[in-house]
């Protein structure tokens, strides 16, 4: 399955190649040309028609680098995009790409005091540990600073439909786009497949393939934060995983192009494609990059919903992902046939 | 003998305080070349019966009867060879479903000393009708106040989400089912070993590498190894019954202790340096000594670990059960107890096991009279 290969591929913001490798691999067959730019988006083109769509999905993931290897052989680490300190420690990393066991430890329950037992292990107390006895063995393994840590999560399937994996976000939105350039050709229209990098780290890729592209049209395709949960109020859970894929109202990087958001919405209800709004103005995605580029570019971001993003293994409903597929293939649709005219 | 598989299909058995059977039957069955018989008594807990040479002794006979004077006292030895007993717990930390919410979420309650600090977002089993996995969720970071963000959820608060409809956990699922954090037992660099469970299990490895010791050992002193149940929970249930069954002279308690690691060093030991001894009230000053004069002549390095109240282990059990019992602590370095990583060396489970069978070796009738000569 596309989306266990890559959700168990790895690449913090900065070093997205094995993502991108993946996707290359992947696609090559499907697409009529690709290449990557200045800051490694890897963008694919399907069909020359004479509208222009971008699809945005972003390659990286959040994780820590190396920050300090310590005398007696520990690495001190830094984050990469935000992740919750209440969620870190106790857990099995991965050191570079080639994988390198190691955990996050935490100082025994039975040595810590009330104070320290009723508080989240503040960061700058957690390290690596490889099992390495000091720095000359660490640095012989190839680590260094700046070398990328990964949460050691391996892809699952709770039940049919509903998987367990790390980078959801967004490596739903790879598979999301993914699946639309290997399943439909849209010759009406040029369509852009740009996997973008450093979203994590301020939606930084998807600004240059914005204005490298010049699209008439774009959608940003993400895995977003879904809270139907115990305890949870509805009017808090952003998103419901297994009621279809989200529809953003509004973020904190961008309010969705209305003209963008109302032709989604129609197409969902015209094709009977179970839909949702993402009713939480909180955090970003690649559209607040792409909607400012140039003279301004409309876009809206479509998202499948994923339990607990930003930790070391999330979940999402296939149907939910499948229906995201199937809701960008009717938007092109009606942009091939003219029903819609960005 | 592969010692790091053994320890990872100790690992891997589901073990919470109470539920120990299904390590109690790796025993069983494992082990049964490595003695001349087993069992499990009552309440769970594995007795495996290594007998000295010349000894008539068996475990049917078990609880031994004996005169009930204190030890040193005229007639109070039993008549056969010395008894020399090592336990190892063999339950674990853990949770217990308690509540069914409605979508499928399963409430849980901890069982035993579970760091809470590392529940949220941890990767779990639930052993109900099979082995379902699940994620520890809680109230999301966009509806967390800054100020609980620094503080710990409760565990009430906290849930597991198996991402499986409701009917299908109702199905499956019931209440008292046992949870257990989820892992990969890993290889780390230098022969260290990262899993769950290495609390207790790196010890219940190390009574395995003795008795394999032991097999080319001569020695008088029938070894009972242990695997004691309930230790997590408190009261030391199994220490404490088997001890009364065995009737031991010399009773060891084998368990893991705090390594160093970054902001953890204080009442911390070397990883990969050795087992330590303790010494204290919980141990018999004259086995202490008699240990650490074991690892000399084999040249294992330890540490003294000093113990100046219970020692935490069934040892604090064991000392007073009848007349009283010799007792002893021996104990592996193991880092971030209580964890889904605990971290040990091989090398230390290894020199523990030598340790304890050249130390089952050395006892004979006049050392054991000699530790009730203060």
């Amino acid at each position: 399955m596309l989306l266990e290969r890559l959700s168990n591929a790895c690449g913090i913001s900065g070093l997205e190649h094995e993502v991108r490798d993946l996707l290359r691999q992947e696609l090559a067959p499907y697409v009529d040309e690709m290449w990557t730019d200045a800051i490694g988006n890897l963008i694919v083109r399907k069909g020359n028609g004479p509208v222009k769509v971008m699809l945005d999905a972003h390659t990286d993931e959040v994780g820590y680098c190396v920050g300090s290897i310590t005398e007696d052989g520990y690495l001190r680490l830094k984050k990469i995009g935000g992740l919750d300190d209440r969620v870190l420690p106790g857990r099995q990393v991965w050191v570079t790409n080639q994988r390198i066991p190691a955990v996050l430890g935490a100082k025994a329950w039975h040595l810590c005091s009330a104070d320290e037992r009723g508080k989240v292990i503040p960061f700058d107390q957690m390290y690596a540990d490889l099992g390495c006895k000091d720095r000359a063995e660490v640095e012989e393994l190839g680590i260094e600073p700046g070398s990328p840590v990964y949460f050691a999560t391996t892809f699952e399937h709770f039940s049919d439909k509903v998987v367990k994996g790390k980078a959801f976000d967004d490596r739903a939105g790879c598979a999301v786009l993914a699946e639309v350039l290997m399943k439909h050709n849209y010759p009406g229209i040029t369509l852009y497949g740009a996997f973008v990098t450093q979203e994590e780290v301020g939606l930084r890729g998807a600004r240059i393939a914005a204005y490298n592209l010049n699209p008439d049209v774009a959608i940003a395709l993400e895995g977003t934060g879904s809270a139907n949960v115990a305890g949870v109020d509805p009017f808090d859970t952003i998103t419901n995983m297994g009621e279809g894929p989200a529809i953003s109202l509004m973020d904190n990087s961008a309010i969705p192009n209305l003209r963008v958001w109302e032709e989604l919405v129609r197409v969902a209800k015209a094709n009977n494609i179970k839909y949702q709004h993402r009713r939480i103005v909180g955090g970003g995605t690649d559209s607040g990059g792409i909607s400012l580029q140039r003279s301004g570019i409309p876009v809206c971001t479509v998202s499948t919903p994923c339990r607990y993003i930003h930790t070391h293994a999330a979940l999402l409903n296939l149907d939910d992902l499948y229906g995201a597929v199937n809701l960008v293939h009717h938007f092109l649709l009606s942009v091939e046939k003219g029903d819609f005219r960005p | 003998m592969d010692l790091a598989k053994h320890l990872a299909d100790l690992v891997r058995a589901s073990s919470i305080t109470g539920r120990e059977r299904a390590v109690a039957n790796v025993l069983l069955q494992e082990w049964a070349p490595l003695v001349d018989e087993a069992k499990l008594d009552r309440l769970g807990s594995y007795i495996g019966l290594k007998r000295g040479e010349g000894s008539a002794a068996e475990l049917r006979s078990l609880p031994y009867p004996g005169p009930e004077t204190s030890p040193g006292r005229p007639g109070a030895r039993h008549s056969g060879p010395p008894k020399i007993m090592a336990a190892a717990h063999i339950d674990s930390i853990g949770g217990m479903v308690t509540a069914i919410e409605p979508g499928g979420f399963l409430r849980f309650t901890t069982v035993g000393g579970v760091d809470r600090r590392l529940l949220m977002a941890q990767e779990v089993e639930v052993h109900g009708k099979r082995l379902i996995p699940g994620l520890v969720g809680s109230k999301p970071p966009h509806v967390t106040t800054p100020e609980e963000r620094n503080k710990q959820m409760p565990v009430e608060d906290l849930y597991i989400d198996t991402g499986l409809t409701e009917a299908e956990v109702r199905d499956l699922v019931a209440l008292g089912d046992p949870v257990l954090p989820r892992y990969e037992f890993r290889e780390m660099k230098n022969g260290r070993y990262s899993s769950r469970y290495m609390d207790n299990r790196a010890s219940v490895a190390a009574l395995r590498v003795a008795l394999e010791e032991l097999k080319h050992l001569r020695h008088t002193a029938d070894f009972y190894a242990v695997g004691t149940v309930g230790e997590e929970f408190g009261g030391l249930p199994g220490a404490v019954t088997t001890t009364f069954a065995i009737k031991p002279d010399i009773g060891i308690a084998v368990d893991v202790t705090f390594a160093k690691h970054p902001n953890s060093e204080a009442d911390s030991f070397p990883l990969g340096e050795g087992p330590t001894i303790g010494v204290g009230p919980n141990c018999s000053p004259k086995l202490a000594k008699v240990m650490r004069k074991v690892a000399e002549d084999l040249g294992i390095h330890y540490s003294l670990e000093v113990m100046p109240g219970s020692s935490g282990t069934d040892a604090w059990g064991m000392q007073i059960v009848r007349g009283g019992v010799a007792t002893g602590v021996l104990s592996i370095p193991l880092r971030y107890m209580h964890t889904p990583v605990e971290t040990v060396d091989m090398a230390d489970i290894k020199a523990a096991g030598r340790l304890l069978a050249h130390l089952v070796a050395r006892v004979d009738a006049a050392l054991v009279e000699d530790m009730t000569c203060y």
